[in-house]
């Protein structure tokens, strides 16, 4: 186990490594540096103003600083979006509402999902398995922001039971949002789970449980459910980028002031240092998440062995 | 409740005949031998969604070429004064839906009467008076395209790349397994976005951008497929034999990796729709007057409040293509898939 940690955690550090060098150089290569208006310019002003942004400096001089800031949490200075505000400083101050609905839609997806996967599984063939199978497939194939469009139109706009968009309103301004993102993780759960489920429940210990004369509701919760949720670990890796892809247009859609709507903005403005910035925070993100998610499952169910048996 | 039956009725001896059971006919096979893609053939039918989903989809994309082509408006004319009409069918108007009625200034009222345009627009018009019908099913056509396209390379590149670390394995795969790890823990939306900013947007940009990692996903399936079958007793029995490499490769290993292969493709297609509106929708896509799913859906929500006709029409349509593809990748999945055969 500590030897698959170890060697994960290196291929961790190449990948990283590998991203932040190809921001760097795409940010040299890329138009929109801070001196780009050059010509209106004086020569002590570009100087200044290149001495600012450490462009001065040569080559891997700069790529060396650019590596060195980032082991320490720099993500550089923001070009023309917040007049020379740290990046990082940005990430972090609109984290709050990223993390809110991210988390929210999470969870709801995933209990909803949980819930709906156990209750077709356990009505294998009847009507509620088809609705339940009908609402994963939906729930999979619509994209976040067509579904977040239509929750915006009509529970926001027509029907007026939420805000339609912005972050005023503390709660209920996350609650639309939040369903939009929770779709996806809610219905890979509800497949995974009824799959699971049908699965643990024509095992043998489910036989034997029955014949020891255990109740409908505790086979269906104290053996199978139990067993139906370990491996559902494995897909909280796609349901956290499913999450992070969803609120980069999510956000956009409903105004809210975190960290997707602002990576789209610095899109728009060309802001390369906040893009390269966020990028590197949502694969540092996403690599982390991808690595417990796999550690975790090893450590719960003993049966896995992660690296072939030899661990 | 048992009832007693006093007498068994007699059975005439005549409706019995004797027969022999024929040792030399035991091992006969008396159903036709059926092949692999009949087989499959013979579940995807079965298959209620999967075969409606291939009925539509076969639908949408003869639709996508024919739809600009009967609509009597070129996609990109703009006719100003027929600017955010609604849709409107003969027909079915009388029906009280897609009428040509709209809401102006709060109240309904017949936007054609008010307007005086004689003509009808299916689907209706966007903000410059382009004709939504024929725009909805170019974008149509130009969304299955990249998908199509994208999809196609990946297979080509990952099964190639997958191909040829299983086949050879030792430490040619040992070195390109090495590569495919640290490809694929670069996080797909970051890949894409990165690349999408450093070429001029356009389809080229956005094909090159879903495929430069998409491909690992299938050289990972291919390798564990050509992994499992070039130890088993056929291929050595076909090496015995003397057959060449590229003999086993196409001849033994591809027809057992085919199935895993055309699964993969039929997943990553709806992923590839998906990543192409995504980045359409996040103003990262094709650029005006060229037009895909994605940039309808990203015109319509701007006027949602007004025309949501104009969001509509494509966002069904996206949802009922990623809906379809889904369905047909599962039942294909277990059609194909050896581990459910009974």
């Amino acid at each position: 186990m500590a030897k698959y940690i170890g060697k994960r955690l290196i291929y961790m550090v190449i990948t990283l490594a590998l991203i932040a060098t190809f921001t760097f150089f795409l940010m040299k290569v890329l138009p929109g540096s801070p001196v780009a208006s050059a010509d209106k310019l004086s020569p002590e002003q570009r100087a200044v103003v290149e001495a600012r942004y450490g462009l001065n400096e040569p080559l891997p001089v700069q790529y060396f600083n650019y590596m060195f800031g980032l082991v320490q949490g720099d993500l550089g200075i923001s070009i023309n979006q917040f007049k020379g505000a740290n990046v990082t400083d940005v990430i972090l101050s609109r984290m709050g509402p990223s993390a809110q609905i991210g988390f929210q839609g999470m969870l709801l997806g995933t209990v909803l999902g949980i819930l709906l996967g156990m209750i077709a599984a356990l009505r294998q063939n009847t009507w509620v398995d088809y609705t339940s199978t009908f609402v994963a497939i939906v729930g999979i194939s619509i994209p976040s922001f067509v579904f977040a469009s239509l929750l915006q139109y009509w529970f926001g706009l027509k029907w007026g039971l939420f805000p339609v968009a912005l972050w005023k309103d503390g709660f209920m301004s996350s609650v639309l949002p939040s369903i939009a993102l929770a779709m996806f993780p809610l219905a890979t759960a509800a497949r995974f789970i009824r799959t699971e489920m049908i699965e643990v429940l024509g095992s043998d210990y489910i036989t034997l449980a029955k014949a020891k004369g255990a109740s409908g509701s505790e086979i269906a919760f104290k053996h199978a459910f139990r067993n139906a949720l370990i491996p559902l670990i494995t897909v909280l890796g796609p349901m956290a980028v499913s999450i992070l892809t969803g609120s980069l247009v999510v956000e956009q859609i409903f105004a809210i002031p975190g960290i997707g709507e602002q990576f789209v903005k610095s899109i728009m403005v060309s802001d390369f240092s906040i893009i390269m910035g966020t990028t590197i925070f949502f694969s540092v993100f996403l690599i982390v998440i991808i690595l417990l998610v796999d550690i975790l499952y090893g450590v719960i169910d003993p049966r896995i062995r992660l690296s072939g048996g030899k661990s | 409740m048992t009832q007693k039956i006093d007498k068994i009725p007699e059975l005439p001896a005549g409706s019995f005949e004797r027969i022999t059971l024929d040792s030399h006919q035991a091992e006969r096979i008396t159903k036709p031998s059926v092949s692999f893609w009949q087989d499959a053939w013979y579940r995807i039918r079965k298959n209620k969604g999967a075969l409606f989903s291939l009925i539509l989809f076969g639908l949408i994309v003869i639709m996508a070429f024919l739809g600009p082509i009967i609509s009597p408006y070129e996609p990109n004319t703009q006719t100003i004064t027929h600017a955010n009409l609604p849709p409107k069918i003969p027909v079915i108007e009388n029906l009280g839906i897609l009428d040509g009625v709209g809401t102006l200034g709060g109240q309904e009222v017949d936007l054609y009467e008010m307007k005086n345009v004689e003509v009808n627009y299916w689907f209706g018009t966007d903000g410059l008076g382009r004709d939504m019908f024929s725009r909805v099913w170019k974008g149509t056509q130009v969304s299955l395209f990249i998908a199509f396209v994208a999809a196609a390379i990946d297979m080509l590149i990952g099964v190639i790349y997958g191909g040829i670390s299983g086949y050879f394995g030792g430490r040619v795969d040992d070195f390109m397994q090495r590569i495919v790890e640290i490809l694929t823990g670069i996080p797909n939306l970051v890949v894409v976005i990165l690349f999408i900013l450093i070429m001029d947007p356009g389809i080229l940009a956005i094909i090159i951008a879903l495929t430069i990692t998409g491909w690992t996903g299938m050289s990972r399936v291919v390798r564990g497929q050509v992994l499992k079958y070039k130890s088993q007793e056929f291929v050595l029995a076909a090496r015995t034999l003397g057959a060449s490499d590229s003999r086993i490769i196409w001849k033994h290993l591809m027809p057992n990796v085919l199935g895993v292969i055309i699964i993969n493709t039929m997943f990553t297609i709806p992923s590839a729709i998906f990543f192409e509106a995504f980045l359409s929708f996040i103003g990262l896509g094709l650029q005006a007057p060229d037009a895909s799913l994605g940039t309808l859906i990203n015109d319509g929500y701007s006027l949602i409040q007004f025309s949501p006709h104009i969001l509509a029409f494509p966002a069904v349509l996206l949802s009922l293509i990623m809906i379809a593809f889904n369905l047909i990748g599962d039942g294909l999945r277990d059609a194909l898939d050896p581990k459910m055969k009974d």
